[in-house]
């Protein structure tokens, strides 16, 4: 008969610690939790446990209009609300087969991208302020206010933006707002040099963060990882360009992809890097758009009471957490009869339970915001 | 002050009490007003700098309202905080709890003994009194270790931990540099080692040879790591141990903490100014003892204040470094480096006993090529600057 216990004597054992990162803690970024256990300084299991903010933001889709769903899909992700707008409108267009009017095309790329901008700004500097550097955070959000300025002047709300219709956007952009764009991008360009001497070539920043947590290529596909996450793993996808949507095919742009900058291949500073990179990108986006922004409506004509067709449809936008979809039900009445939307957020909280498995308290927390998870992008 | 006591007692206004009970009362009256008049502010000041300073920095105005461009800032604060309920965790051990704060700040008031703010003005010029500073710098380390452990919360616990191995090691490299000015000066007396220097910067110890030069750097950086400034300030790291050890604290208990904080970046400097940059010294052009005086107080303060400004400049620049890559840094680069410097200021005093002016005019001129190099580099930031925001300190 074999032996049934054998009993391991550990020469030094030590009992494992388990703390609750959050929900009230400085770094998670709302209310989001990590039951983490740690031996000292070494964490040997961090596990995410969301569900804080959960809103029913689905399940409120079925019980408003089609266009009184618009101001709630802001909510899904407040820092890039017009995302979700766009992930809806596109999905009830698909549905009702609504054409988009070219110039409402333009405004949503236009504000879009600015939206993006403000979004990987608060990503880039929250980064900075839990890796212990209050400065570039504070300057990161006096460029987003600016950028809130612009908002205020093309919708009139400087966060939950609740800008695009179905069939358009609800206020055309302006010449002189068009102007006061060009001009922040004059501004913002040369800026983002001073971010880069005070944060992206630290030294201290960068050992803080090369060969932190990689994610492998295939880690990132299995997990699927989405968005900057993913480009930082070496992966070229972008749904701008690889499921053209809008009017992004005529815009010249490039996709930025981590390269190993300073250590491993999608790394903590990949993910940083590239979320630096789409800043220019987007710059670049809007310059195009601007200039190519044409005259005529920003709307076309969609009925008060727009009841598409019975049927389904998914659609993709990119949005700066990644891919985000909004796969819409509509049995042909005035409410969609289910809303389900798809967040990258969700899906880069499945690998932190592996990343997270042997690297010090200090690195999960440059892990979470490297990741640039939202709470309410999780839960919804 | 003996003379003071003696002066009343002889002109009859205590009868009945013995000398030694004056002195005493005398002691206790004068060091209560030093440290309300002179310590507290002190440490209350250098708060309401760092919060102007790092403003500035984050292109903010800092606080500005309460008093004359929020000078009293502090006092607000400090009134607040007294007015606060004094929490202590029900699983708390009481007693130590109560303690640490306590702990912390003697650990800093203790350092004032024997800071030398001019060549009179020193409480004690104890022969022994680097030695002693020192060891009363080490007191803060206990305290923090006993507020993490009494707190009963494993984010304290884990801000305590840290503290303590991070103190402890970074006391070495420190040690170590302030070793190399001992050799230096033959002394371990505050005033003595400034009287071994002079008033031009060619006098200085920090000018005296290359070692001297770096041991300068790697104690301000070993201070800086001991006195739980960022980029080492992983103790209380607020986004990854929410506060580290003060998180239970609140109300007056969690301010003296960090008056000791504040109060210990000026010792930092005082330290700083002594070892290396000539201390009290003035040119000699009174022999007014009054006014000579007040300049000496007044250099020395500069000095002091210079490398305040110097640490909440770093705070507002650089990242925190982490845990083990701190350690590393301590281990691997600044203790061999301190050990070099000592060696080599003891093989240059061999060399050269008479000294070396031309090295030190020398290396004074280097120093001055470095700062001009800085301003040439940021001359970009200044020209680019909103102007009124950035030279102008009345808004």
């Amino acid at each position: 008969m074999e032996e049934v216990t054998q009993t391991e004597i550990k020469p030094f054992h030590a009992e494992d610690m388990t703390i609750s990162v959050g929900p009230q803690h400085p770094s998670t970024h709302g209310v989001l939790r990590f039951v983490v256990k740690t031996d000292g300084e070494i964490i040997s299991e961090a596990i995410p446990d969301v569900g804080y903010l959960h809103r029913s933001i689905e399940k409120i889709g079925e019980k408003v209009t089609w266009h009184g769903y618009v101001p709630y899909t802001d909510r899904a992700d407040y820092l890039a609300a017009m995302f979700a707008n766009q992930g809806f409108c596109m999905a009830a267009e698909k549905l009702g087969g609504v054409e988009v009017a070219r110039r409402g095309e333009f405004c949503r790329v236009i504000a879009c991208e600015l939206n993006r901008i403000a979004s990987h700004l608060i990503s880039v500097g929250t980064f900075g302020q839990d890796i212990g550097a209050i400065t570039p955070f504070i300057h990161a959000l006096r460029e987003r206010e600016s950028i809130n300025n612009l908002m205020e002047e093309i919708c009139g709300a400087r966060l939950t933006y609740n800008y695009l219709r179905i069939g358009g956007v609800g206020y055309d952009i302006k010449d002189e707002t068009c102007h006061r764009i060009t001009q922040f991008l004059d501004h913002f360009e040369p800026i983002v040099d001073e971010y880069n001497r005070l944060l992206t070539n630290n030294k201290i920043f960068i050992e803080r963060l090369a060969n932190v947590a990689p994610i492998t290529r295939e880690d990132a596909l299995q997990y699927n990882i989405v968005g900057p996450n993913l480009r930082a793993c070496g992966v070229s996808w972008d749904i701008r360009r690889d499921i053209p949507y809008s009017v992004y095919p005529e815009l010249d742009f490039k996709i930025p992809v981590g390269t190993g900058e300073m250590g491993a291949l999608g790394d903590c500073y990949d993910r940083y890097l590239v979320r630096m990179q789409e800043m220019m990108e987007s710059c670049k986006i809007l310059r195009q758009s601007l200039k190519m922004l044409p005259k005529g409506p920003a709307i076309s004509k969609v009925p008060v009471k727009f009841k598409p067709p019975a049927g389904e449809a998914y659609v993709r936008v990119e949005a700066p957490r990644g891919d985000m979809g909004f796969y819409v039900v509509s049995d042909g009445s005035e409410y969609p009869y289910r809303v389900r939307i798809r967040t990258g957020s969700f899906t880069a909280m499945g690998l932190i339970h592996k990343l997270s498995r042997g690297i010090m308290v200090a690195d999960l927390i440059a892990l979470i915001a490297s990741l640039d998870v939202d709470a309410p992008e999780i839960d919804r | 002050m003996q003379s003071l006591a003696d002066q009343i007692f002889e002109a009859g206004y205590l009868p009945g009490l013995s000398r030694e009970a004056v002195y005493a009362v005398v002691i206790v009256l004068v060091a209560f007003a030093v440290l309300s008049f002179f310590v507290a502010p002190l440490a209350g000041v250098t708060s309401w700098l760092e919060r102007r300073v790092w403003g500035r920095i984050q292109s903010r105005v800092g606080p500005n309202r309460v008093g004359p461009q929020g000078i009293l800032q502090w006092l607000a604060d400090g009134i607040k905080n007294l007015l606060k309920e004094d929490l202590i965790p029900a699983a708390a051990d009481r007693k130590l709890f109560a303690l640490a704060p306590y702990v912390v700040f003697m650990g800093f008031l203790a350092t004032f003994v024997v800071i030398p703010f001019g060549s009179r003005l020193v409480v004690a010029d104890l022969n022994i009194g680097l030695l002693y500073l020192l060891a009363v710098t080490s007191l803060v380390v206990v305290g923090i270790l006993m507020a993490g452990w009494s707190s009963n919360n494993k984010w304290s616990l884990l801000g305590g931990m840290r503290s303590a191995a991070q103190i402890v090691s970074y006391e070495i490299p420190a040690g170590l540099s302030v070793l190399t000015i001992v050799l230096l000066a033959g002394t371990l007396s505050m005033q003595g080692i400034i009287r071994q220097q002079g008033w031009a910067p060619w006098d200085w110890f920090l000018f005296h040879s290359p070692f001297t030069f770096i041991a300068f750097f790697l104690f301000f950086t070993a201070a800086l790591a001991e006195g739980n400034r960022t980029p080492f300030d992983i103790p209380e790291a607020e986004s990854e141990l929410v506060a580290g050890y003060v998180t239970e604290y609140s109300g007056m208990r969690f301010l003296f903490f960090f008056f000791a904080e504040w109060g210990n970046l000026y010792v930092i400097g005082a330290v700083a100014a002594t070892l290396f940059l000539g201390g009290w010294h003035v040119p000699p052009i009174t022999e007014n003892p009054f006014i000579k005086g007040g300049l000496e107080f007044v250099v020395f303060f500069l000095k002091a204040y210079l490398w305040v400004f110097v640490a909440m400049w770093v705070r507002g620049t650089l990242p925190r470094v982490r845990v083990d890559q701190l350690m590393s840094m301590c281990w691997k680069y600044m203790v061999p480096l301190a050990f070099m410097c000592l060696f080599g200021t003891a093989v240059w005093m061999v060399l050269w006993p008479g000294g070396t002016p031309w090295v030190s005019v020398l290396m004074f001129l280097i120093g001055v090529g470095i700062l001009g190099r800085f301003f040439w580099r940021v001359r970009y930031q200044i020209r680019h600057a909103k102007p009124e925001m950035y030279w102008n300190p009345f808004i």
